[in-house]
């Protein structure tokens, strides 16, 4: 047994520390009725009134959703298909090729995998708007899905699919009904994560977009260019929010069924 | 059909076949292939063209309906001529050599910032870990934009930090952090730290606490024991988790655009700059290229360690 000891208990406390305090102090201006940084001037949700009467803040949220959970779906199919192929398959052509593509998107600089997107669009003659942008997303975010599900599916007992064809059941029928609920969890952390990924970029939309097409990541980048603005302040804070009880819901769900599955046993 | 050889090659080995692995690849094969492999080809393509005042600008535009002969005409005007521009232009030398530095500095800060809490997370309580894993994976969670926008009213010259500092007496007159090549490396570190973490705690999490307990046993002082045991058997980790941070850092945009200043000079914003402002396409694509050719060892090293840590 090792002792946790104090300099363990420091480290954590200080990292911590630097990962939230950026943020909540973020979340606190949110709440300051001064637009300075510097003076309080008192508890006000003034920003949060005004961000709800921007019209434009609000369409561009409106397409950052919709966005998101298109690219998310279609993210969460494709990249849990190349999950399964790179597992399963052993004699896959190409293999090496398929791989590549599959993890080079995780550390791809953005600017490269923008431009390179907008340049096909362009030269396949695409009018730029939603339907680039969430194809362009749906390909970087399918490669954070596909690495999700196949940490997953490493792990997974082939028997219990193959238990399921001895008794007659189809090869698709087989893996619907026993693989895939047993992969669910890091079936639907893939389309969180992709779902966030897509909601969050700037530079890939940027290049992708067209007019009328703009996300809510271009217009907080408009907005912040020129400085703080506390009506931002005031989106980011929503957006943390929802993020957080996002992450606690899943966080407590999992701890909750992993909890039901050993008394279950 | 390989499809069905690996069919048989299942079967053979007393497996039942199940759902074909290889034709279900063959729908985000296709996807990546024709959104990720061809869009490459272009850009190389499109920097070897020349820019030209109009729609597409840039010329030739290759079509093959014009009949084969006249698209080699066009393809024999292509020409290295953006590429040697880019080596001659002191500028754009410069932004790559700086964009290297600054992502090297702050990867091995973040290292340095990174290694201490992955090692307490590996060494807390079976019990806390899954609370620890999920606090960090959580600002990864929230917007890289938001949180590289918090920085600014940290460190601006009105900013917070200044504030708390000319408070404390620490400081005279406020100090010039925000829009400095110092206020892009915070930034890179505070945004990128989860990336190391997550790796190293991966690396340290697997490690036998015994293995110390057996160097000390056999004489070793703790911080060579440390070094000798915890730091080595932790390199696959930290090689996966400075890559991590330093590849996307080299052509990061957001940071340097947000917190740096008019000298920062990284290649992502001249790429952004090339391509939004002036409007020179093939230019820009060059610069990409050349980014690309750069990274092409880290990125080969990072799909290695990938391909393993799946396996």
């Amino acid at each position: 047994m090792t002792r946790f000891g104090w300099l363990n208990a420091v480290s954590l406390t200080f990292g911590f520390a630097f990962l939230y305090l950026p943020i909540l102090i973020l979340v606190i201006y949110s709440f300051n009725a001064s637009k300075l940084v510097t003076v309080w001037g008192g508890f006000s949700t003034k920003w949060y009134v005004a961000l709800f009467q921007n019209a434009q803040l609000l369409a561009a949220a409106k397409m950052s959703l919709l966005v998101a959970v298109v690219t998310a779906t279609l993210a969460t199919v494709l990249g849990t298909l190349a999950a399964i192929a790179l597992t399963r398959a052993r004699r896959l052509p190409a293999r090496t090729l398929f791989q590549g593509m599959t993890y080079a998107p995780l550390v791809m600089p953005e600017v490269i995998t923008g431009l390179s997107l907008l340049l096909l669009f362009v030269a396949l003659g695409i009018d730029r708007g939603f339907w680039t942008i969430t194809i362009a997303h749906t390909t970087f975010a399918l490669c954070f899905v596909a690495v999700v599900v196949q940490s997953r599916l490493t792990a997974f007992d082939m028997s219990l699919e193959e238990a399921a064809r001895d008794l007659g059941a189809s090869p698709v029928k087989a893996f619907c009904l026993v693989t895939l609920p047993l992969i669910a969890p890091a079936v639907a952390a893939g389309w969180l994560l992709a779902f966030t990924l897509s909601l969050d970029d700037l530079v890939i939309a940027s290049f992708t977009s067209g007019p009328g097409s703009t996300t809510l990541p271009m217009r907080i980048f408009s907005a912040v260019r020129l400085g703080v603005s506390p009506e931002i302040n005031a989106a980011s804070t929503i957006l943390i929010a929802a993020v957080a009880i996002g992450v606690m819901t899943a966080t407590l769900a999992a701890k909750w069924g992993a909890r039901r599955e050993t008394r279950s046993q | 059909m390989p499809s069905s050889s690996n069919a048989e090659a299942r079967a053979g080995r007393g497996g039942r076949r199940v759902l074909n692995a290889s034709f279900v690849g063959l729908l985000p094969y296709v996807w990546l292939l024709v959104f990720f492999l061809i869009p490459f080809l272009i850009v190389l393509k499109i920097s070897l063209s020349t820019a030209f005042y109009g729609q597409p600008p840039y010329e030739p535009v290759l079509d093959l309906a014009e009949g084969v002969g006249a698209t080699w005409e066009k393809v024999k005007t292509l020409s290295l001529g953006n590429y040697t521009f880019l080596a001659s232009d002191s500028l754009y030398v410069e932004a790559y050599l700086s964009s290297l530095k600054i992502a090297a500095i702050a990867t091995v800060l973040t290292l340095l910032c990174g290694f201490p809490i992955a090692h307490a997370m590996a060494r807390a309580p079976r019990g806390w870990r899954p609370l620890l894993i999920a606090l960090v994976i959580m600002p990864f969670w929230t917007s890289f934009l938001i949180r590289v926008y918090a920085w600014v009213g940290i460190l601006k010259r009105e900013g917070l930090l200044n504030a708390v500092l000319l408070e404390l007496g620490a400081i005279g007159e406020p100090l010039t952090i925000l829009n400095t090549n110092f206020a892009v490396i915070v930034g890179i570190v505070y945004a990128y730290l989860p990336f190391m973490i997550l790796p190293l705690y991966a690396a340290l999490e697997r490690q036998d606490p015994a293995l110390l307990e057996a160097a000390s046993d056999l004489g070793s002082p703790p911080w060579l024991a440390f070094w000798q045991v915890t730091v080595r058997l932790s390199v696959p980790g930290i090689v996966a988790g400075s890559l991590l941070v330093f590849i996307p850092a080299v052509g990061e945009f957001v940071i340097p655009n947000l917190l740096g200043g008019s000298n920062t000079l990284m290649i992502g914003q001249t790429l952004w700059n090339e391509f939004f402002l002036n409007h020179d396409w093939p230019l820009s694509s060059a610069v990409a290229v050349v980014l690309l050719v750069i990274l092409v060892v880290p990125i080969t090293l990072f799909q290695r360690y990938q391909a393993r840590e799946v396996e």
